[in-house]
């Protein structure tokens, strides 16, 4: 069972955690304005990397906060977690 | 009843404790300390169980959790539980066993027939043969099951108790053995907190069946030893009979420990049976051990054919010794130890070894007891029908493919097997590690783990098999394991003394040759040979997890602890590849099998879920409400009277609440209290309508989408104040909306000044309905309820029956109705005083199935019943609270993507049968055709259906049948006729309408 380091909380059982996809997928400020296609991007389309991926997760049983974090999709290793606002971590060189 | 195979001496029996069990209705004696299986071969019982596909008899052919054959049915009634290991199962006083998968008995049993026809069974024969028709795979399926046997499972409920217990620890040592004992030591002396298990009843692990010797003394004094400083050590724990069933992500490994399993059922009402841990380790230590390999020869599986190992255990540890003449089948040095203590015991031993000139240690040691080598010798075959009698052996041609020369034979009672050692490497498996082929010690050991999960591996599962070497690993694997978990400094104390004797290589023989077609079982529980092997692989299975399938290799209840490398290295020579090309099958927890009560713990019955009930809950069970689960909670889904049935009491309840007054427990509606100046901004984002101009105290009914621009949820919000609303929700989907408004407060609008908290706890609500419940509710406030100054979707805060309340003139029903919401703690004094003054007008309580029914009449949705996530507010018939005006809210966008805004939908429409007495199935599907049969395209389904007594037929009697259903492109197709096919055969045929079936002009809601 994943170990999750939630930000406010600390490290607790994935149990208590939801899964929330791809992050840095920013709300279209103004739909009217996209196109089918880029409105279908937003809403339909994720990544599904094997290896290295930003995603969201809430501490549902928890805190109830939204943070993110980086995990490599085929070792399930967390590389980093960070607050909602705070920008990507550099991971080249110091991610482990 | 005499223990016939008993020795004189023996050195973890206690003799002074006699007991007796019983095994297929026969008395016994053994004594305490002994398996089940030790008392059987004590008493000289060798046949215990049927092969799965052939039946053929079958013995005890190991002393541990890897044993394939003897699987007994323990105990009988409610402590009844199949399959169990005999050689696991701890003999206690009055236990009563039987044999399984033969019928009517072990040794007459009508299935051994299957035997002689052993060719018409070959590999992949369920598939092959059962295949047509399909519809009767059912019936086959049952047949094979009876016929294949696996016990039988309890029927009635397990009266054990059982407990889950989570815990950490800085270091989890897996093993017991003299590695394990090591590392927990080592580790332990750090100050780390640790944990060792093992799965046997004391520790020592192969120590248990030696006679080596630690420090110049026997080697248990040293686990006497350290298991007593350990017990000093305030930090480590030490759980015998514990087995570690799985490694999860992140060291996190789950353990059953069979707490009171050795005192038999019903022995012990205070503790426990068992206790499923659930441990997160820092670091752990694998120090699992290994398995013997049995040979693969012809006709290997007679019962008295045994591994060498156990044959050893049993004479060492239990003082039992299976047979009088052993024949020792070997490839490697370590069926000596068991020629000699077999020798020692007083047998008449012979070692077959397919070595060409073994000259080891042991072999000497051997020699010296007058134990008859052959060397360069393969079995070719066995005798004896219920127990072995002798061997046919012959000389090994040099490349060892082949055998020469002139069989002879050799008489014996036993076939000790050993064929080298699998390192116990499935816990490392399971963490993701992967293996490596040691191609001169012809075993799969440890290689890299992964970062997630760090764990070390110590003795002989690590391939480490000698005993200094063992101690050694084990001390240094616990030392660093606390090191790396932030204890100590890494450096092991000394390791005690001990000594091994040197061993000459192992000589690989996978499937040992023989002339003619003899069955040489690689896998003995589910009955595959070697030549099912080269079947497999003519019929074209290359991967090593299509010939596990297909020959069923490793799918029994042992998971092929015996059998699996034995089943790749055969498939390997016949594909001529390496092992390592082969690869390995999956392993999968739990390693040996465990109790659904264990897993399940304290969680059942009543536990299982947890409920959630209202304040109402006492009267609704006190007068005689049935329930229904909507979500956690518990809803009186009718109220039936003396002798009602559901479809009798929903009538009556729909019926009093259009003519007099209904009252219902809307407690469980969701409800979120929304504060801040950003409210209004955040509502407009939420729902399709607008929201700034709502009056306080007013009430409007509102639509979310999900971005897709589907509905789902739905409820009436009311503006309490400026910046403060009162939402509701659907009872199901309350945790949903909350978690989805606080996720778009916390990652897109963190900066908007809202806040929003769940109250559906905080408030009772009782709703009253029909022509009298204005009436009713004025006798029990001040409030002005009438119309004026009350309207329809208007809200007053006052008092209720002498206690403050907010009333809620909205209606789900298409009455007047009025929701009185109290705190919480007053929600019972509002029934009983409404239900009291109620009387005169014969107040009817009605559940969620009247509720159902009364808002179908007026065509209300449902979310989730009559909306399934593919429903656009269009779709449902709600294009009318979709704001023309706001320039965006939550799925706005997507109600113009081309898909969803296509006229040619799935919509909501209502259905009235031809025949009004005919009720619709919820989820039957709609047609066209003119013969509606299967194949069938269907343009749509019923989503809600039931016979209303409000409505009248078509000759003028009150109740009819009423249904919704979403159906292409029917907002244009009222009117028309559809067809309706049912599983019957029948086809109904129904007019498609509004969906509203009562006071359309909504009169009766306003009044």
């Amino acid at each position: 069972m994943l170990l999750i380091k939630c930000p406010w909380c600390g490290e607790r059982d994935l149990t208590e955690f939801t899964a929330g996809g791809e992050g840095h997928i920013a709300r279209p400020l103004e739909p009217d304005t996209l196109s089918d296609e880029a409105w279908g991007d937003y809403i339909f389309f994720r990544k599904n990397p094997k290896g290295v991926h930003f995603e969201r997760w809430v501490h549902t049983q928890g805190c109830r906060r939204w943070f993110n974090a980086v995990r490599d999709t085929l070792t399930d290793e967390f590389l980093a977690y960070y607050k909602v606002g705070e920008p990507k971590p550099d991971l080249e060189g110091g991610g482990k | 009843m005499t223990q016939v195979n008993r020795l004189e001496t023996g050195r973890r029996i206690n003799r002074n404790k006699p007991l007796s069990f019983t095994y297929d209705g026969k008395t016994y004696q053994g004594y305490e300390g002994d398996t089940l299986a030790s008392a059987l071969i004590a008493n000289g019982v060798k046949l215990v169980g049927r092969s799965f596909k052939y039946h053929r008899p079958r013995g005890i052919l190991s002393a541990g959790s890897e044993e394939p054959n003897a699987l007994v049915q323990l105990e009988e009634g409610a402590y009844t539980e199949p399959n169990t290991r005999a050689t696991v199962v701890e003999l206690y006083d009055g236990l009563k066993a039987a044999s399984q998968n033969c019928w009517p008995s072990v040794t007459h049993d009508v299935g051994a027939i299957n035997s002689l026809f052993g060719r018409l069974f070959p590999a992949g024969f369920y598939y092959k043969t059962f295949m047509w028709p399909p519809k009767l795979w059912m019936w086959y399926e049952e047949r094979i099951r009876h016929a294949a046997g696996m016990g039988k499972s309890p029927m009635e409920w397990d009266p054990d108790s059982y407990e889950n217990v989570h815990t950490h620890c800085d270091v989890l040592v897996v093993g017991g053995g003299p590695a394990g004992l090591a590392a927990a030591l080592a580790a332990g002396h750090t100050g780390a907190r640790v944990i060792i298990a093992d799965e046997q009843s004391e520790m020592g692990g192969a120590l248990l069946s030696s006679h080596d010797r630690i420090d110049g003394t026997c080697a248990l004094e040293w686990v006497k030893a350290t298991l007593a400083e350990l017990a000093k050590m305030p930090e480590v724990r030490v759980l015998p009979k514990t087995t570690v069933t799985g490694y999860y992500d992140y060291n996190w490994l789950t353990a059953l420990e069979k707490v009171t399993d050795h005192t038999g059922p019903g022995s012990n009402d205070a503790s426990v049976r068992q206790r499923f841990w659930k441990i997160r380790a820092r670091q752990v230590v694998l120090a699992t051990g290994a398995i013997e390999r049995p040979l693969v020869f012809a006709e290997n599986d007679r019962p008295g054919i045994m591994m060498a190992s156990a044959v050893r255990t049993y004479i060492t540890r239990y003082g039992v010794l299976p047979g009088r003449e052993i024949l020792v089948f070997t490839n490697n040095d370590s069926g000596y130890n068991t020629a000699i203590d077999a020798a020692n015991a007083g047998a008449r031993v012979y070692v077959a070894d397919v070595r060409p000139n073994p000259q080891g240690a042991l072999v000497k040691e051997a020699e010296g007891l007058d134990v008859k080598i052959y060397p360069n010798t393969a079995i070719t075959g066995t005798r004896g029908s219920k127990a072995v009698r002798g061997a046919e052996v012959m000389d090994l041609s040099e490349d060892g493919m082949d055998v020469t020369g002139s069989p002879y034979s050799i008489n014996c009672d036993i076939i000790a097997m050993a064929g080298g050692w699998n390192p116990t490497v499935h816990l490392f498996s399971q963490s993701r590690g992967k293996l490596t082929w040691d191609d001169d010690a012809l075993m799969f050991v440890p290689g890299d783990g992964v970062t997630i999960n760090p764990s070390r591996s110590a003795g002989s599962c690590n391939g480490t098999m000698t005993l200094p070497a063992v101690l050694a690993e084990g001390f240094s694997a616990g030392v660093r394991a606390a090191m790396d978990a932030g204890f100590g400094d890494g450096s092991a104390p000394a390791a005690p003394q001990a000594s091994s004797l040197a061993e000459e290589p192992i000589r690989a023989m996978w499937e040992v040759p023989c002339h003619g077609h003899r069955k040489k079982f690689h896998e003995f529980q589910n009955d595959s040979t070697a030549a099912d092997l080269r079947l497999a692989i003519q019929e074209g299975m290359i991967s090593i997890e299509h010939t596990k399938r297909y020959t069923t290799t490793g799918m029994g209840t042992d998971q092929g602890k015996t059998s699996n490398v034995n089943g790749l290295a055969i498939m390997a020579e016949y594909q001529k590849r390496e092992i390592p090309a082969v690869g390995t099958t999956t392993f999968r927890p739990p390693y040996t099998p465990q109790a659904f009560g264990a897993i399940a713990g304290q969680d059942r019955r009543h536990l299982f879920e947890q409920e959630r009930t209202t304040a109402m809950h006492p009267w609704h069970v006190a007068n005689g409400a049935v329930f229904e689960d909507v979500g956690d909670w518990k809803r009186p889904r009718y109220f039936p009277k003396d002798g009602e049935n559901m479809h009798a009491a929903v009538q009556r309840e729909c019926r009093a609440t259009r003519e007099s007054v209904g009252i219902m427990d809307a407690s469980t509606l969701g409800k979120i209290d929304i504060q801040g100046p950003d409210s209004v901004k955040l509502l407009e984002m939420l729902y399709t309508n607008a929201w700034d101009k709502l009056g306080i105290n007013r009430c409007r009914y509102g639509v979310m989408l999900n971005e897709h621009g589907m509905i789902f949820d739905d409820g009436v919000t009311t503006r309490l104040g400026e910046n403060h609303f009162h939402m509701t929700t659907t009872t199901g989907g309350a945790a949903r909306v909350l978690a989805w408004i606080e996720e778009w407060l916390q990652t897109e609008w963190p900066d908007w000044q809202v806040y929003c908290t769940t109250v559906t706890e905080q408030w009772s609500v009782a709703t009253i309905s029909g022509p009298n419940a204005r009436a009713l509710l004025s006798e029990l406030t001040d409030a002005d309820l009438e119309a004026k100054s009350l309207p329809f979707m208007a809200m007053v805060e006052t008092t209720v029956a002498g206690v403050p309340a907010r009333v809620y003139r909205i209606s789900f029903t298409g009455e007047v109705a009025f929701e009185i919401n109290v705190p919480q703690t007053y929600g019972l004094h509002l029934w009983e005083t409404l239900m009291t003054h109620g009387e005169k007008y014969d107040i009817c309580p009605y559940g969620t199935e009247a509720m159902h029914v009364l808002r179908a009449e007026k065509g209300f949705i449902i979310v989730g019943q009559d909306t399934d996530g593919t429903a656009t507010p269009r779709d449902a018939g709600l294009d009318w609270i979709v704001s023309r005006k706001k320039t965006d809210f939550l799925g706005r966008r997507s109600l113009t993507r081309s898909d969803t805004a296509s006229t040619y939908r799935k919509e909501l429409v209502g259905l009235l049968t031809d025949d009004p007495s005919e009720v619709l199935p919820e989820g039957a599907h709609l047609s066209d055709a003119d013969n509606p049969k299967p194949p069938l395209q269907a343009i749509g389904h019923v989503t809600s259906s039931y016979r209303s007594p409000n409505i009248a037929a078509p000759d003028g009697s009150m109740g009819r049948s009423i249904a919704m259903a979403m159906l292409r492109d029917g907002h244009s197709r009222h009117g028309e006729t559809i067809k309706v096919p049912l599983m019957d055969g029948r086809v109904v045929t129904a007019k498609v309408t509004a969906p509203i079936f009562f006071d359309p002009e909504g009169v009766r809601t306003r009044g």
